[in-house]
C-alpha cells in the first residue's frame, strides 16, 4: 500500500514538475541572480516584505485565474478596489467600526463582481469590453465622490489590518495563503471548479452536459470583485490613507501573473500552482530592481521584458507539448 | 424480429432558405445496426440532430418504445435514452476520462468531487466493456480513436438504449476501425439500437443490419443490407431529376495552363492534374475528401510537402495566395459571407478591389476609371444594383457572387478556381452563373471548379475529378460522368 502510494505521488509530482518547468526554472534562475546581485535580497526580512508586497496581487490574481479558465476576463479589479478603499475610508472616517466598515466594503465589490457576471451571463457581449467600461464607470465614481481627494485614516483596527502582524507573519500574508488555499480547493476539489474549467474548455460538451454556465460566471465575477475589495482594503490601511487611482493598472499585473503561470487567456486550461510562481516572479523583479536602485521609470521597461520573456519560454514548452500529443 | 425501439415518424425541420427535413421517417429496432446515408445536405445530421434535441422539429412525432416523447433539449434526449456521438467530439480536453465522462454528475457531498469514487465508477464502465483506458488522463493526451471510446463509455454510463454515431470512422485508421466494430457489435449484443452515419457504403456489409436513404430531406427508402446493393443505394442517393438550364459549350482546349504533379500536403496526398484553357475541371467528392484542401495547398494556404506545380508550363513555388495571384490565378472562395464580399463596403470597392493598383496615380485613385471599370463589369456580368454605391450586403446572393466573380476577372486571370460557385443562390441566378462560366471558358480561361451538386459537375465540366479521403479516387471524362459513377467513386464501394 505505502509503495503503492509512493509510485503516485512521485507520478504526481513528475506531472506537476513537468508541467511548470518553465516557470520553476525561469524563477530560480532569477532567485538565483538576485541572491548575488543584491546582499540584502536573500534575507528572512526582505522575503517576507516581498511575500507582503506581492500579497494584494496574489489575491486578485487567484479570481483573475478562475476568470481567465472560463474564458472571460476581468479589467474592472483596480478600480473595485479603489471604490472598497473609498466606501471603508469615510465610513471610517464617519466612526463606523472596522468590521462593519470591512463587511460593506466586500459587499460592494461582490456588487460590482455581480454586476460584471451579470451582464455576461445574460448577454453575448465581450468580457474585455464589459469589465473595461465598468472599471472606467466605478473609477470614474471614485473621483467624482473623493473629487480626487486623499482620505487619511485613524481607525487603529483598520490600520492594523493591512499593516499589522500575526506573530511575525504580516496579515495581508495570511489572508493571500487563505485565498490561494480557497482558490486551489475550489478549482480542483468542487464540482464548481471542475465546471470552470468544462465551460472554458469546451463550451458545447459544458452546455450538453447540462452545466449551468450563467451561474458559474455570476460566481466568478462576484468573487473576483470581493476579492478585488479585500485587496483594495488591504492596500489601503498599509498607506494608512485612501488615494483615488488606488489600485490603478492592479488588473494587468494579476492577467501577467496568471498568463506567466501558464492559464490561457483562451480558456480551458491554467490553474492556481502557476498563477502563485507567476505573482511570485513578477514580485521579486519588482523587488529586486528596487534593490538594485533601479529608476522606478526604467523598472517598467525591464519588467514588461522580462514577462515578455518568460511567457514566451511558456509558449514555447507548451508547443513542444502539443506536437507530442500529436496535435 | 425485435421489438421497436424508436420510430421517427414525418419529420419536418425548416431553416431560414432551407427546407432541410420534409417527411423524414425513421424506423430502429433493439439490438440493430441501421446505417443513414445520403449526399451532403440530404437531411442526415438534421434528423439526428431532431433526435438528439438539438433541432426542434416542426411537425412530426418520436416514439421510444411505443411511447411518444417530447424533446426539447439535450437533456430531454438524454432522459430518453438517446445518446449521439458527432463527429466533432464534444469533450472537454483538460480535463480526464473520468470527469468527462461523469461532468456535471460528479460523485461527492455539499459541492465536492469524490474523486476516489469518481474514479473507481469511470474505471468500472471502462473494464465492463473491456476497453483499456487510462480514466485519469486528460483527454487531450489521447487519440481521436480513444477520444471516442470515452464517448461511448459516457454513452453506456448514460444508461443509453439508443446511441447515435456520426460519422466515427473518418478520422481512424484501419485496425481503428476494427476495432470499433467489435464495440458496436457488443453494444449490439446488450440491445441497444444504433444508428450509424456513414459515407463508407464498404462498411455496411461489415456492421450493418438496416440502410435507410435520405435525399433531400425525405426518406426514400429503408432496407435490410441483406437485400439490397451499394448500386441501388447510389441511386436511391442521387436519383433527382436533371434540370436543363446548364449552358455549355465544349471546345478544343488549348494549351495547359495549371499542371499539377504528385502534389502533398498535410490534408492531400498525390494529387495530380492539369488544366487546359478553356477547360472546365469539376472537383467532386464529400465534405471533408480533400477538394478545397487541395486549392489551398495549390495557393500556398496550406504547406507543400512535397510535388510540383507548373502555371503556363512555368514550375513555381507559393508561399502564399498574394504569389498566386500575381501569377494569374483567381480565386472565388466556398464561403462567400465570411471569406468572398466586403459586406459593408459599395459594389464599387468589391469590384475594383484587386484591380485597384491600376487606378492609382502617386497616392490618388483614378476614380472615372474606376467608376468606368466598375460599369463596365456590371453590364458584362448583368449586376443588379441600385448604384455603384450600394453596399454589397443589399444585393442579392447571386448579384454578390457575380460581384466577387468580377473582381476576380477585373484581374484578367489565367486560371478561375471556384468553390461552389452557385451554393445559396437562386435558380435564376445559377443559369446566369454557368452561362458566364461557359463564356469564360470560351475566352480561353481555365477553371477550376468544386461543387457539391452533382448536376451541376456533370453539366459543367469537361473532366470531373472524384475525391476521397484526400486522393483522387477517380476521373471521369464529359462523357463518362454520371451521377452513380461520381458517387460510387466518393463513397468507396
Amino acid at each position: 500500500m505505502s509503495v503503492k502510494k509512493k509510485i503516485a505521488l512521485s507520478e504526481k509530482s513528475k506531472s506537476f514538475f513537468s508541467q511548470y518547468m518553465g516557470q520553476l526554472v525561469f524563477f530560480a534562475v532569477i532567485f538565483v541572480l538576485l541572491s548575488f546581485s543584491s546582499k540584502t535580497f536573500l534575507t528572512g526580512q526582505n522575503l517576507l516584505n516581498v511575500s507582503r508586497q506581492i500579497s494584494t496581487n496574489m489575491i486578485v490574481s487567484c479570481a483573475m485565474t478562475m476568470i481567465l479558465i472560463t474564458g472571460g476576463i476581468d479589467l474592472s479589479i483596480g478600480a473595485v478596489m479603489a471604490l472598497a478603499g473609498m466606501i471603508s475610508g469615510y465610513l471610517s472616517l464617519a466612526g463606523v467600526p472596522f468590521s462593519i466598515c470591512l463587511l460593506l466594503s466586500l459587499l460592494a465589490g461582490m456588487t460590482a463582481g455581480l454586476v460584471n457576471g451579470a451582464i455576461l451571463a445574460y448577454t453575448d457581449l465581450p468580457p474585455f469590453i464589459v469589465t473595461y467600461s465598468v472599471q472606467s464607470i466605478l473609477r470614474g465614481m471614485v473621483y467624482v465622490i473623493t473629487t480626487a481627494g486623499t482620505l487619511r485614516l485613524t481607525d487603529k483596527n483598520f490600520l492594523t489590518f493591512g499593516g499589522g502582524s500575526l506573530g511575525f507573519l504580516p496579515w495581508p500574508v495570511i489572508y493571500m495563503i487563505v485565498v490561494m488555499l480557497g482558490s486551489y480547493l475550489i478549482l480542483n476539489k468542487t464540482k464548481m471548479g471542475r465546471h470552470i474549467y468544462a465551460i472554458g474548455g469546451n463550451p458545447k460538451a459544458a452546455a450538453f452536459a447540462g452545466i449551468n454556465s450563467r451561474k458559474i460566471k455570476l460566481f466568478i465575477y462576484a468573487l473576483s470583485g470581493t476579492l478585488a475589495a479585500l485587496a483594495g482594503l488591504v492596500y489601503t490601511s498599509r498607506n494608512t490613507s485612501m488615494q483615488p487611482s488606488l489600485g490603478t493598472g492592479v488588473e494587468m499585473d494579476a492577467i501577467a501573473a496568471v498568463v506567466l503561470g501558464g492559464t490561457s487567456m483562451a480558456g480551458g486550461q491554467g490553474g492556481i500552482f502557476g498563477t502563485i510562481i507567476g505573482a511570485v516572479i513578477i514580485g521579486i523583479i519588482n523587488n529586486g530592481l528596487n534593490l538594485m536602485r533601479m529608476d522606478s521609470f526604467w523598472q517598467y521597461i525591464a519588467k514588461g521584458i522580462v514577462i515578455l520573456i518568460a511567457v514566451y519560454a511558456d509558449y514555447i514548452k507548451k508547443q513542444r507539448l502539443l506536437k507530442m500529443v500529436g496535435k | 424480429m425485435a421489438e421497436i425501439l424508436l420510430e421517427m415518424k414525418n419529420i419536418h425541420k425548416k431553416f431560414p432558405g432551407v427546407y432541410a427535413l420534409k417527411g423524414a421517417n425513421l424506423t430502429l429496432h433493439q439490438g440493430e445496426v441501421h446505417t443513414l446515408v445520403g449526399e451532403n445536405g440530404a437531411g442526415k445530421s438534421t434528423l439526428i440532430n431532431v433526435l438528439g434535441g438539438i433541432h426542434q422539429k416542426e411537425e412530426g412525432e418520436i416514439f421510444i418504445e411505443g411511447k411518444k416523447c417530447q424533446i426539447n433539449n439535450v437533456l430531454d434526449a438524454r432522459k430518453n435514452g438517446i445518446s449521439i456521438i458527432h463527429q466533432e467530439l464534444v469533450l472537454v480536453p483538460y480535463l480526464s476520462v473520468a470527469e468527462n465522462i461523469f461532468l456535471n454528475r460528479e460523485p461527492g457531498k455539499g459541492g465536492m468531487v469524490d474523486y476516489r469514487s469518481l474514479f473507481a465508477n469511470a474505471q468500472k464502465f471502462v473494464n465492463d466493456l473491456g476497453l483499456s483506458l487510462d480514466v485519469k488522463k486528460k483527454v487531450m493526451e489521447l487519440t481521436i480513436a480513444q477520444q471516442q471510446l470515452v464517448e461511448i463509455v459516457k454513452a453506456i454510463s448514460f444508461q443509453s438504449k439508443i446511441i447515435v454515431m456520426d460519422e466515427p470512422t473518418s478520422s481512424l485508421s484501419d485496425k481503428e476501425i476494427e476495432a470499433l466494430f467489435e464495440y458496436v457489435k457488443m453494444l449490439k449484443q446488450r440491445g441497444i439500437g444504433i444508428i450509424y452515419i456513414s459515407h463508407r457504403l464498404s462498411e455496411l456489409e461489415q456492421i450493418s443490419d438496416y440502410v435507410t436513404v435520405l435525399r433531400d430531406g425525405e426518406t426514400i427508402k429503408s432496407m435490410k443490407v441483406s437485400e439490397t446493393s451499394h448500386e441501388e443505394i447510389v441511386k436511391l442517393m442521387v436519383g433527382r431529376e436533371m434540370k436543363h438550364f446548364y449552358i455549355r459549350s465544349y471546345r478544343q482546349p488549348g494549351k495547359a495552363v495549371l499542371e499539377v504533379k504528385n502534389i502533398t500536403s498535410h490534408k492531400v496526398r498525390g494529387i495530380s492534374f492539369q488544366i487546359r484553357q478553356g477547360e472546365i475541371v469539376g472537383f467532386a467528392g464529400l465534405v471533408g475528401a480533400g477538394r478545397t484542401e487541395i486549392v489551398k495547398a495549390i495557393l500556398g494556404f496550406d504547406k507543400l510537402i512535397s510535388g510540383e506545380i507548373k502555371i503556363d508550363g512555368q514550375p513555381v513555388m507559393i508561399h502564399e495566395p498574394a504569389q498566386a495571384y500575381e501569377l494569374g490565378v483567381g480565386y472565388i472562395p466556398e464561403d462567400r459571407r465570411s471569406e468572398g464580399i466586403i459586406p459593408l463596403q459599395t459594389v464599387k470597392f468589391n469590384i475594383s478591389l484587386k484591380a485597384l493598383h491600376d487606378f492609382i496615380r502617386g497616392v490618388r485613385v483614378d476614380q472615372a476609371r474606376e467608376k468606368e471599370l466598375t460599369q463596365q463589369y456590371m453590364d458584362k456580368l448583368s449586376i443588379k444594383a441600385a448604384s455603384q454605391n450600394t453596399l454589397l450586403q443589399n444585393l442579392s446572393g447571386g448579384n454578390q457572387q457575380k460581384a466577387v466573380i468580377a473582381r476576380w476577372l477585373a484581374t484578367n486571370p489565367k486560371l478561375l478556381i471556384m468553390d461552389e460557385p452557385t451554393r445559396g443562390i437562386d435558380v435564376g441566378a445559377k443559369a446566369e452563373i454557368y452561362q458566364l462560366m461557359d463564356q469564360l471558358a470560351a475566352q480561353g480561361i481555365a477553371i477550376l471548379m468544386i461543387s457539391s451538386e452533382l448536376p451541376e459537375i456533370i453539366n459543367m465540366s469537361d473532366r470531373v475529378i472524384v475525391m476521397r479521403e484526400g486522393q483522387i479516387s477517380g476521373i471521369l471524362n464529359h462523357e463518362d460522368a454520371t451521377q452513380e459513377r461520381i458517387m460510387s467513386y466518393a463513397v468507396s464501394i
